[in-house]
């Protein structure tokens, strides 16, 4: 566990870690925008409008994905006292919270043409509204309070609080009737979507994951340099000068 | 040196373990009550009734909510008067069906046989007068060329109902 509480391993691993992932990233998002636009064919009913979810249903994918890194990290930093822990929580907020704004758009705009309506308040699109102002209120704790690690401490109760909500959502549109569709992925019974739609939503998914991933690593990183700066300004003992 | 070392040590893995254990039956007490809120809410966060509540509430007149369910097949019927087209059809949730009346444009997704949900009142002769009607989709996306042979061999109504088994629920 303390191996990787080093910022300085972590920078050495990360930097051998980056060109790989970007990497992977450019080239899943060739072969998953390749699928999911071309080779995919049109929905029975929805036609090509139904293409919105290749960028809608990742985008969903991953502001959940980011609570979930959030929670755990938030965890680790709470009970170990985790300074890395606590950083990555902290850099993973801005990229959940802009997924999740994405995840908002993308289904306002599908919602337009398919149901009649850019916005219904059924528990499933309130529950996720909530998760995006969550995570503006995780943001607001760490900028609002000086003292860094008392900001770690009060961030991570709100994160753990609001893992409640990431339990709503996944099941909102099984335990109230929503004018959203049940889930189609992750379900009893198998996926409901068929063959190149769903290779074209799984390069999507395994695209946004990897974006994901390496922009959370970049900004792990600025943060862990952000405070070697402090330190080194500190010891000159210019303070903020 | 090594005595104090150690002492240090549990202290702080006590401090540890008090955090884990305050973590969690926090969590726990806070999952109960906004599982009980959320049950007590039940029936305002839910989005729409099935028509079978509808019929058997007796909801009264002029009052506003939404009906959701199918749009029953061979019950749609669409004409202009002026300028404005008059859809009428009728919502089943395969038990009981209730007439809509809706004046304006449906949506592209609205077809029979299809979900729907309907924001309105009853007026006095029991048909629901709807002021705004959204279509709702399913979990389903399907190539148009695979649900074509699908028709054409006589499954498709086959294959709707075996994806339709497990859901347990009528949308």
């Amino acid at each position: 566990m303390h191996k990787f509480a080093n910022p300085a391993r972590f920078m050495r691993l990360s930097n051998i870690l980056l060109p790989w992932t970007t990497g992977l990233t450019i080239v899943l998002f060739g072969f998953g925008l390749y699928y999911s636009l071309i080779l995919a064919p049109q929905d029975y009913q929805m036609g090509n409008t139904y293409r919105i979810m290749f960028i809608h249903v990742p985008a969903s994918y991953m502001a959940l994905f980011g609570y979930g890194v959030i929670a755990v990290a938030s965890a680790v930093g709470f009970i170990w006292n985790h300074p890395l822990a606590n950083q990555a929580a902290r850099a993973t907020a801005p990229l959940g919270a802009t997924f999740t704004a994405l995840a908002l758009i993308t289904g306002s705009l599908w919602g337009k043409p398919m149901w009649g309506t850019y916005w219904i308040w059924d528990a499933r699109l309130t529950s996720m509204l909530i998760l995006f102002f969550i995570y503006l209120g995780y943001i607001a704790v760490w900028q609002t309070i000086e003292d860094q690690a008392k900001a770690a401490k009060i961030a991570a109760i709100v994160a753990m609080i609001g893992i409640i909500n990431v339990v709503i959502i996944k099941f909102s549109v099984d335990w109230w009737n929503t004018l959203h569709q049940p889930a189609t992925l992750i379900r009893a019974g198998g996926p409901t979507i068929h063959g190149d739609m769903l290779a074209a939503l799984l390069l999507m998914i395994a695209a946004f994951n990897m974006f994901f991933v390496t922009l959370l690593m970049w900004r792990i990183q600025s943060l862990i340099l952000k405070r070697r700066i402090r330190t080194l300004r500190l010891q000159l003992g210019g303070g903020r000068g | 040196m090594t005595a104090t070392r150690l002492k240090k040590g549990s202290r702080a893995g006590a401090r540890k373990k008090r955090r884990l254990y305050f973590l969690l039956t926090s969590l726990l007490v806070l999952g109960l009550a906004v599982a009980l809120v959320l049950n007590a809410l039940k029936s305002s966060i839910r989005l729409f009734y099935d028509p079978t509540e509808v019929v058997e509430k007796g909801i009264s007149p002029g009052q506003d909510f939404r009906i959701g369910g199918l749009v029953k097949t061979g019950s749609f019927k669409s004409r202009e008067v002026g300028d404005i087209e008059v859809n009428t059809f009728k919502v089943t949730d395969g038990n009981k069906s209730v007439a809509v009346i809706y004046k304006g444009l449906l949506p592209d997704l609205f077809r029979e046989g299809q979900g729907v949900v309907a924001e309105g009142a009853m007026n006095k002769n029991g048909v629901f007068v709807a002021t705004q009607v959204l279509a709702k989709h399913d979990e389903n996306y399907m190539p148009k060329d695979v649900v074509d042979s699908l028709k054409k061999r006589g499954e498709w109504k086959k294959y709707i109902a075996s994806k339709d088994k497990d859901k347990g629920k009528a949308l």
